[in-house]
């Protein structure tokens, strides 16, 4: 929280810790755009969070049951995910890494899919063109290398004319999401690089959320990673991540920008990691309950409950939203308990798309083999 | 007139246009290749004939071009990735081996990868350090991709528009060599599927088995034997992965006896799979081990070394004699 890379550049902020509407001075060119949210969005944003930790927090717990085989948690990181998916439009791709639980969901991959990837029965899990999931893509785990995917499709949007049109109802751009242990990894440079070099429609969103596993941000950079993007040619901003109105302002103005044709842009949100790296991870070994105490002070959640109660929301909306959360991971414990077992001839499919002999040969030998185990019982 | 003769380069060069000029969809991609027409002039006039948004001089890195070919894949695109020379596509093994060989997959098959890796390979020109190499044995270990080398103008005008139109990925190895080699292009029909091997010469001794410009040392090395009184045939294997047996295996079971030459270093390569394959299938028929002449198990040396390295006619020869002794 002392590191360099927190310091400098200035922030845009629209809610203080404590809930209460104080704009910061970078905040002023997105006001319009804040006052334009509706209270039934505000209240959509504050769902979208408290559903989400509830899910993550049901899902950590199916893991450590013995359910799952990893789960990565975005507890802390709700204002980032939310304020950044909810910005986007129908038309827009959105490319994850493999924390954006709720930035798939929202766009409407259902969350059972995502937990039959941490649980070991599918590499994916969903199918990005089915209109159904929004145009979210599948998660990626080599760090970094989404990033170049996302930039060839915002050259595809570009080589095909489906962005930059000045309709902005048809208008396309993509999002792609990155941390920032990630944005040290070389595909993330080159992916800036063809990025600027074709003018994607596009918004490099890194969650800087302090920890790359045990290893802070400052050994990723010295430097604030929003500057970065200066060298690239990108505008870039730096956001308060555990601000969700914030979050969503940068977001929207970003992807409007790109999608009309003024290029790729970069932002920066400073969260927290306030849960373990995965369920693997021990955080207690490398950072301090310090440091914890400061960024639960700035939780995203309790900050947006403030701001909605400051405005007159009455305390039946809260308890209403905690029950359909609490229902809605209840309802995932009970399919992830439904969900069955796979035949192993499942892995042969899709290798290739047109069959491939050594395949389907072993295929053949692994159907032959167990079946001499029946006839033997028979 | 529907049979030309023409340099291997410029087949390449009249398949990838034909493919360019049936799907708009079909992308050139790579360092250099647009108004330079790439290092080796492959794809010499496309960008001058399709425009710069079909044959794009991409920033100068490999991770980057194959990584963006697979977000373009996934907007409906056919990219073809041109990698300058063979000791460069590491910084790209990342994204062909974790994420291309690995996409159809993970998306069960809803989205298909019809990206086309064109990779200059192997020796023979002399050049300096990370110039010459075989890495072929890295991708056709990979599950998830094909692995194709032609060796005739003929094969390249067909199996560059093959690859092309495949649903999957595929990595594309030229051998640099042969560039410059001329040869009869039937421009009407296909000889023979992407994915076939095939008998490039009749014989009833010894079957010698190749890829890439090693087919050509083999023929030589046939030619040689003829005069000796040895009667070898050649089998060239076109496709790396899969690998088409058949052919391979019927010769065998003729001969009884299988030598395989390649650039590539022995040790756990193409011919080693191969070899081992047709030792389970054709057994009964082998007079003799099936025998491997490779590049050594070191790096590939420095150019005036080449000659050392590289298997040539003798060293087939040599391990033809070898086969025969058994
Ligand atoms: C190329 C690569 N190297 C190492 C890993 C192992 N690994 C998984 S997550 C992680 C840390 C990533 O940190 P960051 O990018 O900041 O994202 P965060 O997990 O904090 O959201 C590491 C080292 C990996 N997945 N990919």
């Amino acid at each position: 929280m002392t590191d360099e890379a927190d310091h400098d550049p200035a922030l845009v902020r629209v809610l203080a810790a404590d809930g209460t509407f104080d704009p910061s001075p970078e905040a002023e060119r997105y006001l319009p755009m804040i006052e334009a949210i509706t209270d039934a969005e505000l209240e959509t944003f504050y769902r979208d969070m408290v559903t989400v930790r509830a899910f993550d927090r049901q899902a950590t717990n199916l893991q450590r049951q013995g359910q799952l085989a990893l789960w990565p948690p975005s507890f802390g990181q709700e204002a980032a995910q939310v304020g950044s998916a909810r910005a986007a439009r129908p038309q827009d791709h959105l490319f994850p890494s493999y924390r954006e639980h709720v930035v798939c969901t929202i766009r409407g991959v259902d969350p059972i899919d995502i937990i039959r990837l941490m649980r070991g029965l599918t590499h994916g899990g969903w199918d990005p063109t089915d209109p159904k999931n929004g145009n979210a893509h599948i998660y990626t785990l080599v760090l970094g290398s989404q990033t170049l995917h996302a930039t060839g499709y915002g050259m595809g949007m570009v080589l095909d004319g489906r962005t930059g049109t000045g309709d902005p109802e048809r208008d396309e751009a993509v999002i792609v999401y990155y941390g920032d242990g990630a944005s040290s990894q070389g595909d993330v440079h080159e992916a800036m690089v063809f990025a600027n070099s074709y003018n994607t429609p596009q918004v490099f969103f890194l969650q800087n959320n302090h920890w790359a596993i045990s290893v802070p941000v400052s050994t990723q950079s010295r430097v604030p990673l929003v500057r970065r993007a200066a060298g690239y040619g990108m505008p870039s901003v730096r956001v308060d991540g555990n601000d969700v109105l914030a979050s969503y302002a940068v977001s929207r103005l970003a992807l409007d920008e790109a999608r009309s044709g003024q290029g790729p842009r970069a932002i920066e949100a400073l969260t927290y990691r306030m849960g373990a790296h995965t369920t693997s991870d021990d955080p207690t070994k490398y950072r301090t309950s310090d440091e914890e105490a400061f960024w639960a002070q700035r939780d995203p959640i309790a900050r947006m409950r403030r701001y909605l109660e400051g405005r007159g929301a009455a305390g039946a909306f809260f308890d209403d939203v905690d029950a359909a959360a609490a229902a809605y991971a209840d309802d995932v414990r009970v399919r992830t308990n439904e969900l069955g077992g796979l035949d192993p001839a499942g892995m042969f499919a899709h290798v290739y798309t047109d069959p491939h002999p050594l395949v389907e040969q072993q295929r053949q030998w692994l159907a032959d083999y167990e079946a001499s185990f029946e006839e033997g019982r028979a | 007139m529907s049979v030309d003769t023409m340099p291997f380069s410029r087949a390449l060069n009249a398949g990838m246009r034909r493919a360019m000029q049936s799907d708009d969809h079909v992308l050139m991609m790579g360092e250099d290749i647009g108004r330079l027409g790439g290092v080796f002039r492959v794809t010499e006039g496309l960008q001058a004939e399709f425009g710069d948004r079909r044959v794009l001089d991409t920033p100068l890195a490999e991770s980057g071009i194959v990584g963006t070919a697979i977000g373009l894949a996934m907007a409906g695109f056919r990219p073809v990735c041109e990698i300058q020379f063979d000791g460069f596509v590491f910084p790209a093994f990342d994204q062909i081996t974790t994420q291309l060989a690995k996409l159809t997959n993970r998306h069960e098959g809803r989205m298909p990868f019809p990206v086309v890796i064109r990779i200059p390979y192997g020796g023979h020109i002399g050049a300096v350090e990370h110039h010459q190499e075989s890495p072929e044995a890295y991708f056709t270990h990979t599950a998830g991709l094909r692995v194709v080398s032609p060796s005739t103008p003929n094969d390249a005008y067909w199996m560059i528009q093959d690859a092309i139109a495949s649903p999957d990925p595929i990595v594309f190895l030229e051998p640099k060599s042969r560039y410059w080699a001329k040869g009869e292009v039937d421009l009407a029909a296909r000889a023979l599927p992407l994915h076939a091997s095939r008998v490039v010469r009749r014989g009833t001794d010894v079957t010698l088995v190749g890829h890439g410009a090693m087919v050509t040392v083999l023929l030589q090395a046939a030619a040689l034997a003829e005069s000796e009184g040895i009667s070898c045939e050649v089998v060239d294997v076109r496709s790396l992965s899969p690998v088409d047996y058949g052919p391979i295996v019927d010769s065998v079971r003729r001969t009884g006896r299988m030598v395989y030459g390649q650039e590539a270093p022995g040790f756990t390569s193409l011919g080693s799979e191969i070899a081992a394959t047709v030792t389970e299938q054709a057994f009964f028929s082998l007079e003799a081990p099936v025998l491997r002449v490779s590049g050594f198990d070191v790096p590939f040396p420095a150019a005036k070394l080449e000659g050392a390295y590289l298997p040539d006619a003798d060293r087939i020869l040599e391990a033809v004699d070898r086969a025969l002794a058994y």
